[in-house]
């Protein structure tokens, strides 16, 4: 298994998808947690995996169960949930040509935008092998999320918990390794990614979950603004 | 009972909305420079962003986790080795796990 050497230049769109079927496996197997704080916080069954089915967004289901577990005014969580979604609307302007969906593609595609089908595409060198790895990444995590929430939500309680099993360090792996090849790129992306991670760690106290990581794409505006060619090291956040 | 419905339901349509939207915006939107590189490093900044949150965060506190963070280090020391994608998550969740078998964190 040399393959996955350089990711970039030299993935299929066969191992792309492969790719993003493992990571929507893993991911996926989060949406245990995602079922059973759902149904801790007062949520049905039902509604828990209409949420999963529908809304799709890890970090917003967890911001709405969130509200709700508080006893806070259900229009502030909705408003925190769909503001955490946000962030699929940037994806979706960074895929929009990569895809090339249109009419009933374009429905379906929209409801497959997540930070993992984003990043497994993005991360591709070429449109056949993006397109690939978002639909595998898609595939595999709409399902195993969706099983898992239901197995969570209807055993609340009486599974293990998924930290036990390390679960809680997939995504943030699985990010890091989709963020690497983008690292060795230039200055620019090193001091991008910097600032991002600074930004939202330093918005973390004073947000909502997720609204942080928004935020951390001002990091891009930032150096996308600034003028070409003789970009330092991102901008200094502090 | 209803209104927890009717929560689920305007979420579940709040955050459809902006993924269609994203994907309906026409291309030209993206022919300036500057745009095609903001574009370029939106998920430069975010997964950095989404990295740093899961790992330091715990709802709205940071906190350092040990067997996580060495989860992340793992990862890194995976990447690089130039292993493969799965090899990755593997190593990972598997330092993670068998650190808070041990009772770290």
């Amino acid at each position: 298994m040399t393959d996955g050497a350089q990711r970039a230049p030299v993935r299929s769109p066969a191992q792309a998808a492969r790719d993003g079927m493992v990571l929507g496996l893993a991911v996926g197997a989060s949406g245990l947690a995602f079922g059973a704080a759902a149904v801790g916080s007062g949520l049905t069954v039902a509604q828990a995996c209409v949420l999963s089915l529908l809304a799709y967004t890890g970090a917003s289901q967890f911001a709405l169960a969130g509200a709700i577990a508080g006893g806070g005014s259900l229009i502030a969580g909705v408003a925190g949930a769909v503001l955490l979604g946000s962030r699929n609307g940037l994806y979706g302007l960074r895929l929009a040509g990569l895809l090339g969906a249109r009419g009933a593609r374009r429905i379906l595609a929209a409801h497959a935008i997540t930070d993992e089908s984003t990043a497994m595409a993005l991360a591709q060198a070429d449109p056949a092998a993006a397109r690939a790895a978002f639909r595998g990444t898609f595939l595999s995590l709409y399902l195993t999320w969706n099983l898992a929430t239901l197995a969570g939500a209807l055993g609340a309680g009486r599974v293990g918990s998924p930290t036990s099993f390390g679960l809680d360090v997939v995504g943030p792996a699985a990010f890091l390794a989709l963020l690497w090849p983008r690292l060795r790129e230039g200055r620019t992306e090193r001091g991008v990614a910097l600032a991002g991670a600074v930004i939202a760690l330093g918005a973390t106290p004073f947000c909502p979950p997720g609204l942080p990581v928004v935020l951390a794409a001002s990091a891009a505006l930032c150096a996308a603004l600034m003028p070409a060619g003789r970009q330092q090291d991102g901008e200094q956040p502090a | 009972m209803t209104g927890t419905w009717i929560a689920v339901l305007a979420t579940a349509a709040g955050c459809y909305a902006p993924k269609l939207a994203g994907l309906t915006v026409p291309p030209r939107v993206l022919a300036r420079p500057w745009a095609r590189r903001f574009a370029g490093l939106v998920p430069v900044a975010l997964l950095a962003g989404l990295t740093a949150a899961e790992v330091f965060g715990r709802g709205q506190a940071l906190a350092v986790d040990p067997a996580r963070l060495a989860g992340l280090g793992a990862a890194a020391a995976a990447l690089t080795a130039r292993a493969p994608f799965l090899v990755v998550i593997l190593a990972a969740a598997g330092t993670t796990a068998g650190l808070r078998a041990l009772g770290v964190g």
